[in-house]
């Protein structure tokens, strides 16, 4: 009996030591990990303070004990990134509005309604997703055009036809869709038979109970649009008409010649920082949305 | 008379997205199989030469740079997308496990999915820098000589190196926090069971772990191997429109880029059928890839209760 007692007791003891080695190894690798996360970031962040003097010398310096904040001005002065950075936040937010009400209302249409062909035109829906968007746009490009959008452009039409194509997302109506039919029919029979109004009903119990993820399809939707490069590059027909991607990648383009990496780094840091904010503060919506749907916006 | 008002009613709650995406996603489907068969077609004048089955696949796959595309596109896709999935599969792991400051590590972990793809490539490619960058200082740290990643003359190897590390690491955000859900849903009986059993940790991973996350691991596998597939952003924020080290102009060219070449020559007869082309080649690649995937987890797959 005394030796069973001191075999478990031995074997608690022995098990907390290996809990303990476990935990440590888990932690280094999680910090070596976490340090080649932050890497790029502290580059980033560490070139955009450096003078030019510090940036060309070799081998770099790693700290920083002086900080230069002349580049930024300096990268506002290479390329009107404000100019960029406001066309970005009003092409995100028309975007994204269109895109949170086209994919609430058809989002109730498929998880609430019952209509004819409504399984069929959800899978004609979710069979174009796993086409590549290229396909989409070169026709795109010809309507935009048709639409006369391109030629002439005024600030107004550029931002239609930024905005515009972007409406809507097959994904988003998929996503939503799902937080919906979670909610339990037993609530839209109790309306139903209270009298209530569909629209009525989307409104006051539907959107609230699925707010969550409405909120992360606006913060990824919103993100989505900071990343644009591609797109806009194509329609916009004048540089100040462009958004961030585009005015920092024709803003430093040149390799081969001498880069000024500091004020190159310094708009890099301009452009990175409001997400990185928004990032902060959602971070709940955006980590819980992400993980929870299984998505990329 | 009350099942058709209802339809009415539906109709008129699709109809907003039902509109737009007539115009910018069903029409673009089957205009692309249109400009596709037509022969020098010219979109300013509205005019082409008779319809083709297979020349402008002809054109593409006689492109100068369609050899090059596809390699650097098979590449990144077969490099990055298992090399992504088993790190963050890894880190999920060990995330999960820790007992303190989760949140803290998920917040790094998660940083590089809100970044701007063009600025974190500019901050990739000065890192890669030969003289002031910090991964040559770090080599020269355990004696290893300069290497010219990125620079003037830069080899397609080293070049194609540098871009595979920023494409893994921008791909492992999203993975690891898709991981680390599905790690969170496995019921821990499973665990415990093993513990009492004193099964080795290497064994739990490879038993319990990985079977009850092969749905999961499915899943992220086929939607990376797609994302993969259109490769073109990293590029443009490494490399910027030349697509290569300077003096090793389009190395690292990929099939989308071929498409936005061909786009860009809208104006030339001919062109618009080639971009389209192209794009259904790519598709066509990813349709085979997925289901190759498919065939492949059939049986590896595991749908078993407890995770989802």
């Amino acid at each position: 009996m005394a030796a069973q007692v001191q075999n478990l007791y031995g074997n608690e003891k022995q098990l907390r030591r290996q809990f303990i080695l476990r935990q440590t190894y888990v932690f280094t690798m999680l910090i070596i990990f976490s340090i080649i996360v932050i890497i790029p970031f502290y580059w980033m962040i560490l070139t955009a303070f450096k003078t030019e003097a510090q940036v060309f010398t070799s081998p770099p310096i790693l700290w920083l004990t002086e900080l230069n904040f002349s580049n930024f001005g300096a990268a506002m002065n290479a390329a009107p990134f404000l100019r960029y950075m406001g066309n970005t936040v009003v092409v995100s937010f028309f975007s994204t509005i269109g895109t949170v009400i086209t994919t609430i209302f058809a989002a109730f249409a498929f998880a609430r309604l019952n209509f004819t062909g409504r399984d069929a035109i959800f899978m004609l829906l979710i069979s174009t997703m796993m086409i590549p968007g290229e396909i989409f746009v070169i026709t795109n490009f010809l309507t935009v055009v048709e639409f006369g959008w391109i030629k002439d452009q005024t600030y107004t039409t550029a931002l239609l036809a930024m905005t515009i194509p972007f409406m809507t997302s097959i994904f988003y109506i998929f996503f939503l869709r799902q937080s919906f039919r979670q909610i339990p029919n037993e609530l839209y029979y109790a309306a139903k038979v209270d009298g209530t109004s569909d629209f009525k009903y989307l409104r006051r119990v539907m959107i609230p109970i699925a707010m969550p993820t409405i909120i992360t399809i606006t913060i990824l939707n919103a993100m989505g649009t900071w990343n644009a490069y591609i797109w806009p590059r194509l329609v916009t027909q004048r540089q100040e008409f462009g958004l961030v991607s585009n005015g920092l990648r024709n803003a430093f383009n040149d390799l081969a010649g001498v880069v000024a990496y500091n004020e190159q780094m310094a708009a890099a840091l301009l452009v990175t920082f409001p997400l990185l904010v928004v990032f902060l503060l959602l971070k709940k919506y955006i980590i819980r949305g992400v993980s929870r749907s299984g998505i990329k916006g | 008379m009350l099942e058709d008002k209802s339809n009415i009613k539906a109709w008129l709650y699709l109809a907003p997205a039902l509109i737009l995406l007539t115009i910018f996603i069903f029409y673009p489907i089957i205009n692309a199989l249109f400009l596709v068969i037509l022969s020098d077609y010219n979109y300013l004048q509205g005019t082409w030469q008779g319809f083709t089955l297979t020349d402008n696949f002809v054109y593409v796959f006689r492109n100068q740079n369609f050899i090059q595309a596809l390699t650097n596109t098979m590449l990144i896709t077969f490099v990055s997308v298992p090399v992504s999935v088993t790190l963050s599969l890894f880190v999920s792991v060990w995330l999960n496990s820790v007992a303190k400051s989760k949140g803290f590590f998920q917040t790094i972990f998660f940083l590089p999915y809100v970044t701007n793809a063009i600025a974190i490539g500019m901050a990739f490619a000065f890192l890669f820098n030969r003289n002031f960058g910090l991964i040559n200082t770090i080599l020269g740290w355990v004696g290893l000589n300069p290497v010219n990643w990125v620079g003037l003359g830069a080899t397609w190897g080293n070049a194609m190196f540098s871009l595979l590390v920023y494409v893994v690491w921008g791909s492992l955000a999203f993975k690891i926090m898709v991981f680390l859900s599905g790690l969170q849903n496995i019921d821990k009986q499973y665990y415990d069971a093993a513990r009492v059993d004193s099964t080795k940790k290497g064994r739990i991973f490879r038993r319990i772990t990985v079977p009850l996350l092969s749905p999961m691991i499915f899943y992220i596998t086929i939607t990376s191997f797609i994302g993969a597939f259109k490769a073109y952003t990293e590029v443009i924020g490494m490399f910027g429109e030349r697509l290569g080290p300077p003096g090793n102009d389009k190395a690292l060219i990929t099939v989308v880029a071929l498409v936005y070449d061909a786009l860009d020559r809208s104006g030339v007869p001919g062109a618009l059928s080639e971009a389209a082309a192209t794009a259904i080649v790519l598709f066509a690649i990813t349709l085979i890839f997925t289901l190759i995937n498919t065939r492949i987890s059939k049986n590896r797959v595991h749908y078993a209760g407890g995770a989802k």
